[in-house]
């Protein structure tokens, strides 16, 4: 009997090398406990049954990633019915590596949101109490994870779609450097923001996942080489600089439980032989989410004018093509994508495209710069993800930018 | 920043948008917050510093100037909700 709750990838993988269980029979111990609990948690949009000649174990995709002939939706109605003719390269890599693919996880329409009430496909809900969001995008990845739904899951993160539904859920999740993850055959958000990530139990498992993944893509011009990922070994933090920013640490709206835990965090580096000290981060704390709000919306004003009823997704007819396109659209995105679409058409439209589009560019700028002084001084940053635990389904449905909420989250845009 | 019905109008063209006129009221007034928001980049007097599109200093990508086979024409219109032989089929445009 394998427990799928408990079991970490890197154990699953160790199963199947030492001939204790087949690839067959792990996908089927998934499939197993997503038919006893996904009709609660809605992780899943679309499962697949066969593990298809898999030499490996299993993994769940967020269903923004393409998968060829397995339904992606990007959680919207507009693409209801797409079936992408041509696998990802993320999907080719987990292919490649011999992994079977469990099925198409929830996600607000787009990645648009961080709770996935947004989807059109209804919520998701997060294992350690339904009554509340698994966080998102990523929600439907992060609480499949959590579940045991599935060993390991990939998401995309544009501002915090794998980071905050993972802190959410209480897995580990990794939104790596822009450039490092092909996206090749993924539906894009926002291009200059979007990346791929691991959603996993551990750190090590975070770590062969994205070994699996990372590394340039002519697909993607984006793309970077990237070292040979190693798995973390070492058993202390000796040596190792931890900065501490001020303005993410004592925010307004972070959770006593929420400072407290960061706080453990903090102390244990420490305990275990880093070094650790404060630092500032004001403009990027400051400016971080105008800029996000800017950027994002404008770039995926332009991304989401490709639907438009003639290559793909249900149209709605009429007599006059230009109708025809804009009332495909009106019909099939939600109010979020519509949001955005009309907020970044404005921000990009003649006249305003300096001072908002351009300057919130050079305001990544600032960031960026803010960001490399730190990095001068310390390995790593160590924050809260969310200032909050997981809310409940409903509580939140405000459509205008929450600063305190997002803040946290956008700030990698650098 | 206030945002007037006929922004709403002209933008929900642009962007190839029928929105209700239950969409346009609400989003009057949602963009106006929003924008009103987002209005704090231009604090920062930024005019010496350049624009970030990618973190990384990339150099520019060429691809190599070699035919290569292109996705099967049933591929290309497997998910088209219209076709006419090799075509997208739509309606006409006034």
């Amino acid at each position: 009997m394998i427990d799928t709750l408990r079991l970490t990838a890197e154990d699953a993988i160790a199963l199947v090398e030492r001939g204790e269980a087949t690839p067959a029979e792990l996908h089927a111990a998934y499939r197993e406990a997503i038919d006893a609990r996904d009709a609660e948690l809605h992780c899943y949009l679309t499962l697949v049954d066969s593990p298809n000649g898999a030499t490996s174990i299993p993994i769940a995709l967020k269903d923004i990633i393409g998968t060829k002939g397995v339904r992606t939706t990007a959680g919207s109605k507009i693409l209801d019915d797409y079936v992408p003719v041509y696998d990802s390269t993320v999907a080719e890599r987990c292919k490649t590596s011999g992994l079977s693919l469990l099925g198409k996880t929830n996600l607000d329409e787009f990645a648009m949101g961080s709770s996935t009430e947004n989807s059109a496909y209804g919520p998701s809900r997060n294992p350690w109490d339904p009554s509340r969001v698994p966080g998102g995008s990523g929600g439907g990845s992060a609480a499949a994870v959590s579940a045991g739904l599935a060993p390991w899951a990939l998401g995309s993160d544009t501002g915090g779609s794998i980071k905050q539904p993972s802190s959410l859920c209480g897995n580990v999740g990794l939104r790596p450097t822009y450039g490092t993850v092909s996206r090749y055959g993924v539906v894009a958000f926002a291009s200059s923001l979007d990346q791929i990530g691991p959603v996993t139990k551990t750190v090590r498992d975070n770590a062969l996942l994205y070994r699996i993944i990372s590394g340039r893509d002519p697909s993607d011009t984006t793309t970077v080489d990237v070292p040979p990922v190693e798995i973390p070994a070492a058993e202390d933090l000796k040596g190792l600089r931890v900065g501490i920013p001020q303005e993410l640490n004592e925010a307004d709206g972070i959770e006593p439980g929420v400072a407290a835990a960061v706080k453990k965090a903090i102390d244990l580096a420490a305990q275990l032989g880093a070094d650790v000290d404060t630092c500032e981060l004001p403009r990027s704390v400051e400016y971080g989410l105008a800029c996000y709000y800017l950027i994002a919306p404008a770039e995926a004003s332009s991304n989401l004018a490709r639907y438009d009823g003639v290559r793909f997704g249900p149209r709605v007819d009429a007599n006059d093509y230009y109708e025809m396109v804009a009332r495909t659209r009106d019909a099939g995105f939600g109010d979020e994508p519509k949001r955005r679409i009309m907020l970044g058409t404005y921000a990009l439209s003649a006249g305003y495209y300096e001072a908002f589009y351009g300057q919130a560019q050079k305001v990544r700028t600032v960031i960026s710069r803010e960001f490399a002084a730190a990095f001068e001084r310390f390995d790593v940053l160590l924050s809260p993800t969310s200032p909050t635990v997981a809310f409940e389904l409903g509580a939140r449905t405000r459509p205008v930018p929450r600063p305190a909420l997002g803040v946290i989250d956008t700030l990698d845009c650098s | 920043m206030a945002i007037t019905r006929d922004d709403v109008l002209h933008v929900a063209k642009l962007a190839e948008l029928d929105l209700t006129e239950d969409e346009i009221d609400r989003l009057q007034e949602q963009l106006s917050a929003i924008l009103e928001a987002v209005g704090k980049v231009s604090e920062l007097d930024l005019a010496d510093v350049p624009p970030t599109a990618h973190p990384l200093s990339s150099v520019n990508v060429l691809g190599a100037d070699e035919p290569h086979p292109s996705l099967p024409l049933d591929d290309v219109f497997a998910n088209a909700p219209a076709r006419e032989h090799d075509l997208f089929r739509v309606p006409p445009s006034a």
